[in-house]
């Protein structure tokens, strides 16, 4: 991977003192992942380029990762990391002008303390969120920003561009200021996760960035992609798993928000309403101990745990990942021994019969069966209403008559949805199921009402009838 | 000196043995003279495990919940026990006796009874012992307090050894419980509930190549010429027109050999009728008590003696078999106790009754899980079913059924029909289980840690993690659990070649393939692709009938991790079964599974390829040649870069070749079109587990049968090893296959093997591993050859066993769950971490 600074400040050739590296000489730098030349392409008076070849080493790159964070997926070997500018390429620049960053020059301070003429060309970068993030994120900066679009092939047009751009920067700037905020900007566009992230990034951040990022418009995305990517730890098995079935990692990532398909300004609003509507349909039931299947990440468990009128609470979802998240908000390590009697978190999938989904009161299922492919929802009744039998179920899912109203919707409200039914066939599906299971259904709607189509969430609550009780 | 006559001492060898005797008697130096180490658990191991100091009193309470928890731990195992404490006072005694009836094993007693004297000079040579003598004064009066009860406290037996003469001249011998009978392997004819109805046995037993020996015109005894052995569920009498002679006969084949039986409820009933207990004559035992009243007493005397002895249940048969008149749950199987002959003769009762007066029993069959097959009888059923690897043989003859006898290990089912109905049924027959293949399976089928028994993989360890991760896969995105009869397993790629230039080359494979002890082999194109199962039935009743569903669909067509390749893959079994329709025919069957490739690769793997592989052939291409620029440039400054200037050319052509690596294997596609299949094994159909029983040979033969647009046939060629000839043939072969953008070969084995060989190797051509390597691979090729294959190819035997485990049970219409764990132990192996590159 590569990167070239160019200044016409004059004479050109001070660069070599601002950077504390002989425009004469090819210089070598060994880091733990490969090995960094930095050399002089044109070194004349009125222009001078210096350039930052990392050349990676896949092999050693995977090896060094073995220690840490086992990562067994195909894709730690072939990647794109020896070829793209990702955050490999930040941490070798921060290393090896690492005087330059600082700002200081002995020999021309003055010239290191002033905004000179710079161009900047990184002829391969990763841009997470397309070309109009790098304007976003360096124009604020004083630079003018030319990010071109890299096709993935040329021979399949159609396959349209790569998540790379070619990105040229010009601008006046402080040469320290330049570098630092690549240090943190070219981790920020990189979508791969970082290879060494260590505890004391938010110190790097804050030392980076100082001076530029506070007053920065995108400060907060700054800050949260930089701090926020993820390590690989528990996902190894699953990824190994998806690239199996010739499918990419996201594919099987648990889905962590319901309707991600819509704006934000809609998916909050209805979310919220979804939960209250949920939390005060099983108060009216009277129940005192609930089970919420698929729980995801514990968002309503949160609200259930903080309701005492429910005694015994647990939480099961097929996701590992998701209880993590769930464990984590409801802070379940920090928990009391008599808090922790209360509450349960457990891995289950909704199409195996399972012991522990018996003896509650009520069930929740809050937007769980439209991501069951229809032939298996029959084993999901036979678990829940069959085998588990809870005093009463609550479902909740999208009113497919409602997608209408939603702009520029096609298809379904989340790419894991197998359906989204009308309210007719909700009203059919739950008419069946409570009559083969002898519960009794009363269904209502959730969200703003249109005359015509209705909510946008449907919700059917079932109650076991007492007499059927074997 | 002359030496002690030896005194046997006889124990269960499997059980409970609790020593009891003052402090200094000489337990453990008893327990570690007759039994192993790990038999013996000690109340001072204990107290030393919990307190750092073996004499710590204070520790003692703790101490003995350790102690009970290892013993119930081993007890619930199976193993024998010996608890080394003084046990003198009776609540110590009473908790372990407790203990073992827990978990219904026997417990025997001995005692240990020294002189006080030496027990207290014992002690006062140890350094570690500082209690004083009244110590040991106070429990030998607690043993002798003891001893004239212990008899009555629950020990089935209680043996004293009195004085250290007779401790030392101990033989103890370990007697098996009567119920195992492990060392009998048959072959056996199992026979249901006969109830009296002799005619109808005998004409069963002829039906099964038995010949019945008579005495005048009664049946005394019978032979079968193969060996075979009968074995009896038991309710041989009551309600029947014969009691006596099916009694006669029964008693005849046991005497010699030629069978043996468990007791039925019934005869429990009617040996405490004979005894003169006061019963309730109901149920058909005033037929049996008429019939026998005309018998003369001599053979009521041996009757009665003969259903006396009968035992509840046998395991038989290394303890593959388990035979009990009402069934048996796993964890009774070969222990003994009141409750499991309870179970043993009535079945797991609720207590309740149902509306025709008939105590209502628990459906334990349905959750059974055990290894063993169980075989019993008890309930009328309309027809021999199989749950869970449990039938009832109890065909209701008597009421005018049939007489019905299991063949083993053929599992094949025989039947005669009643001659008449004998006695009125108090209610109608009803099936074991309502419903026959429930496709609900229960998560402790699944999850955690596992170790599966297989047959053809051994043992197999599935880790917790890769259960959850498996669990998500397969109940997020699998198809239905009766259509998922098998996962393929990884292949491991040939050991590494050292040629130059090549990591994998077709040689080594022969190579390995003759140092297993294989002649022939088979060389078969590797197809690049998605790799597919097809299983697909011929109509959708064949669908419903041979694997339970009923929603009109008549096959599938899955990836390796069980999802279906489109969203609707009707069309393309539609499609299939048509051109299938010749193996239909000459396999005579109405589904078929078959092992195929699914190709282009880009059919499934498009969005794969774009992230994946596409990104960083675009990186990489628009990368390298502007570096070389920048260097150029360098170069005429006369900077010295000509080696970064070699390595930069050589990088960006190994691009080139990368990039030119994936694309050979993207085709257009638009739904079905463009989309071919190319199958290269028949798992199996109807009866036959072909993966299992049909060399390669066969599989291409048969497979080439099929023509149609939908099918890219599999080049194959065979090799005799022992030709240099044909080796050098073969790699010319697979040098031109990869040479034109081929992947590569697999090898396998031309002939069936035995033990372990690798079911298959991969032999990849050497620009694809482009793809799998890294563009630049080629430069490091001393660094990569430093790979190791084991896991890999311990990984690729356990998950071939276990897909042919998952086929033969299908095929030989186990219950679903033993199927689906297979099935998801082979996806759970996968997500194992070995390096993806293999």
């Amino acid at each position: 991977m590569l990167l070239t600074v160019t200044t016409t400040h004059t004479p050109a050739t001070d660069l070599g003192y601002l950077l504390h590296k002989h425009p004469d000489r090819v210089q070598e730098f060994k880091q733990s992942f490969g090995t960094v030349t930095v050399f002089y392409p044109e070194a004349t008076r009125e222009r001078c380029t210096v350039a930052l070849a990392l050349d990676v080493d896949p092999l050693r790159l995977a090896r060094s990762r073995t220690k840490n964070a086992p990562d067994f997926s195909l894709a730690q070997y072939v990647n794109d990391r020896s070829y793209a500018a990702s955050s490999l390429l930040a941490v070798a620049m921060a290393d090896v002008f690492s005087t330059a960053r600082s700002g200081r020059c002995d020999s021309r301070q003055e010239l290191a303390d002033s905004a000179i003429p710079l161009e900047i060309v990184i002829p391969v970068l990763p841009c997470r969120g397309g070309p109009e993030v790098a304007h976003r994120l360096f124009e604020p900066l004083g630079w003018t920003v030319e990010a071109e679009p890299i096709p993935l092939d040329d021979a399949f047009a159609e396959w349209g561009d790569s998540r790379y751009v070619r990105l040229r920067l010009t601008g006046l700037v402080r040469l320290a200021d330049a570098l630092n905020q690549l240090h943190v900007l070219l981790p920020v566009l990189d979508e791969s996760e970082h290879y060494w992230q260590g505890p004391d990034e938010v110190d790097k951040l804050m030392r980076s960035g100082e001076g530029w990022l506070a007053s920065h418009p995108e400060a907060d995305l700054i800050t949260r992609r930089y701090l926020g990517r993820r390590g690989g730890l528990t996902r190894v098995a699953l990824a190994r798993l998806a690239e199996l079935g010739d499918e990419v990692e996201d594919a099987v990532e648990p889905s962590e928000d319901e309707e991600v398909l819509q704006p934000e300004e809609k998916r909050v609003p209805l979310n919220t309403q979804r939960h209250e509507a949920v939390h005060q349909a099983l108060l009216d039931l009277g129940a005192r101990s609930v089970i919420d299947l698929g729980c995801g990440p514990g968002q309503f468990l949160d609200r259930l745990v903080k309701t005492p009128a429910f005694t015994r609470i647990a939480g099961s979802d097929v996701s590992t990942r998701s209880l993590q998240h769930a464990a984590r908000r409801l802070r379940v390590e920090r928990m009391s021994e008599r808090q922790a009697e209360r509450v349960q978190l457990f891995q289950s999938a909704l199409t195996y019969e399972d012991e522990r989904f018996a003896g509650f009161d009520a069930a929740v299922l809050m937007e769980v069966v439209e991501h069951v492919d229809p032939p298996r929802l029959e084993a999901l009744e036979r678990v829940v209403f069959g085998a588990a039998r809870p005093g009463a179920v609550v479902v909740t899912t999208p009113n497919a008559e409602y997608n209408a109203l939603y702009e520029g919707l096609v298809g379904m409200r989340h790419p894991d949805h197998r359906f989204e039914w009308t309210r007719a066939e909700l009203g059919d599906w739950s008419d069946r199921v409570a009559s083969t299971y002898g519960y009794q259904v009363e269904r209502r709607g959730i969200g703003d009402l249109d005359e015509t189509l209705g909510n946008p969430t449907q919700m059917a609550i079932f109650t076991r009838k007492e007499d059927s009780d074997d | 000196m002359t030496e002690a006559p030896k005194r046997q001492v006889t124990l269960p060898a499997m059980g409970l043995v609790v020593l009891v005797g003052v402090s200094g008697s000489g337990k453990s130096t008893f327990a570690r003279t007759h039994f192993k180490p790990t038999e013996v658990v000690s109340s001072d191991f204990c107290r030393g495990l919990v307190a750092d100091d073996e004499n710590d009193q204070s520790a003692t309470p703790d101490a003995f919940d350790v102690l009970h928890y290892i013993v119930g731990t081993r007890l619930r195992r199976g193993l024998l026990t010996v608890v080394d404490a003084t046990n003198v006072q009776k609540p110590d005694r009473a908790s372990l006796i407790k203990l073992a009836k827990s978990h219904d094993v026997l417990v025997d007693a001995v005692v240990i009874d020294v002189p006080d004297s030496v027990a207290i000079e014992r002690n006062e040579r140890r350094a570690d012992r500082n209690f004083g003598s009244h110590v040991i004064t106070r429990q030998h009066r607690d043993l002798k307090r003891s001893m004239a009860r212990l008899t009555k406290e629950g020990f089935r037996r209680v043996h004293v050894l009195r004085g250290t003469d007779e401790v030392d001249a101990v033989e103890i011998v370990r007697e098996r419980p009567w119920n195992d009978r492990r060392d009998l392997h048959g072959p056996f004819d199992l026979i249901g509930d006969v109830h009296g109805c002799a005619s109808e046995l005998r004409t069963l037993l002829s039906e099964l190549g038995w010949k019945i020996d008579y005495d005048g015109t009664a049946a005394v005894d019978a032979t079968h010429p193969d060996g075979r052995q009968a074995v009896f569920v038991g309710d041989l009498v009551d309600r029947g027109p014969d009691t006596p002679g099916v009694l006669r006969l029964v008693m005849g084949m046991v005497a010699s050999g030629n069978a043996i039986c468990v007791s039925g409820n019934h005869e429990a009933k009617l040996v405490r009728a004979l005894k003169g207990s006061k019963v309730t004559v109901s149920h058909g035992l005033a037929e049996s008590l008429a019939q026998l009243e005309a018998e003369p007493e001599e053979f009521r005397a041996q009757a009665l003696g003969f259903m006396d002895r009968l035992i509840s249940h046998y395991v038989l048969d290394d303890g593959r078999l388990v035979v009990a008149h009402a069934g048996l749950k796993e964890s009774y199987h070969g222990r003994s106790s009141g409750r499991v002959r309870s179970f043993a003769l009535y079945g797991d009762t609720t207590g309740e009754t149902d509306e025709y007066g008939l105590p209502v029993r628990y459906p334990w069959a349905q959750d059974y899980r055990g290894q063993a097959m169980v075989v019993y009888g008890h309930t009328p059923v309309p027809k021999a079913e199989w749950v869970n690897n449990t039938i009832c043989l109890d065909t209701g003859v008597v009421f005018g059924g049939a007489l019905t006898a299991l063949r083993y290990p053929e599992r094949a089912i025989v039947s005669v029909p009643a001659e008449k109905e004998w006695y009125e049924p108090v209610r109608p027959l009803v099936p074991a289980v309502g419903d026959r293949e429930p496709a609900v399976l229960r998560i402790s089928d699944v999850a955690g840690t596992r170790w599966l028994e297989t047959t053809h993989a051994g043992k197999v360890k599935v880790p917790e993690e890769n259960a959850a991760a498996a669990l998500e896969i397969m109940s997020r995105f699998a198809v239905d659990p009766r259509w998922l009869v098998y996962l393929p397993p990884t292949m491991s790629p040939v050991a590494t070649s050292t040629r130059e230039g090549f990591l994998e080359h077709p040689e080594q494979a022969f190579e390995e393939y003759a140092g297993w002890g294989v002649t022939r082999v088979v060389c078969e194109e590797k197809h690049m692709g998605s790799r597919a199962i097809a299983v697909i039935a011929k109509d959708a009743d064949a669908a419903e009938r041979r694997f339970g569903v009923g929603d009109g669909t008549a096959g599938v067509v899955y990836t390796r991790t069980g999802r279906p390749f489109f969203a609707d893959t009707s069309e393309l079994v539609d499609r299939l079964r048509t051109t299938a329709a010749p193996l239909f025919e000459s396999l005579d069957t109405d589904w078929l599974a078959l092992d195929c490739e699914l190709l282009p690769w880009s059919a499934k793997a498009l969005p794969l390829i774009k992230v994946q592989y596409a990104s960083v052939g675009a990186a990489a291409r628009r990368v390298l040649p502007e570096a070389l620029d920048v260097l150029e440039s360098a170069k005429r400054r006369g900077l010295d870069v000509e080696a970064l200037i070699a390595k930069t050319v050589r990088r960006r052509d190994n691009s080139e070749a990368f990039r030119d690596a994936y694309a050979a294997y993207v085709r257009p596609t638009d739904g079905l079109d463009g989309v071919t299949l190319a199958p290269f094994q028949i798992l199996a159909c109807e009866g036959r587990a072909l993966a299992l029983t049909e060399p390669h040979d066969w599989h291409l033969a048969e497979l080439a049968k099929l023509e149609g647009d939908l099918i890219t046939p599999t080049r194959h060629r065979f090799v005799d090893l022992s030709s240099p000839e044909e080796r050098d043939a073969a790699t010319q072969w697979w040098l031109d296959l990869t040479a034109s953008g081929g992947e590569g070969m697999v090898v396998k084995p031309a002939h069936l093997t035995e033990g372990r060989v690798q079911p298959g190797i991969k032999v990849r051509g050497r620009e694809y591993l482009r793809i799998i390597y890294g563009p630049d691979y080629t430069d490091s090729l001393d660094v990569l050859r430093q790979r190791h294959l084991g896991k890999k190819r311990q990984l690729a035997q356990r998950e071939h066993g276990l897909g042919l485990d998952a086929l033969s049970a299908f095929v030989d219409h186990e219950p679903l769950w033993k199927v689906h764990q297979a099935v998801f132990a082979v996806l759970a192996l996968e997500s194992e971490p070995v390096d993806p590159r293999l």
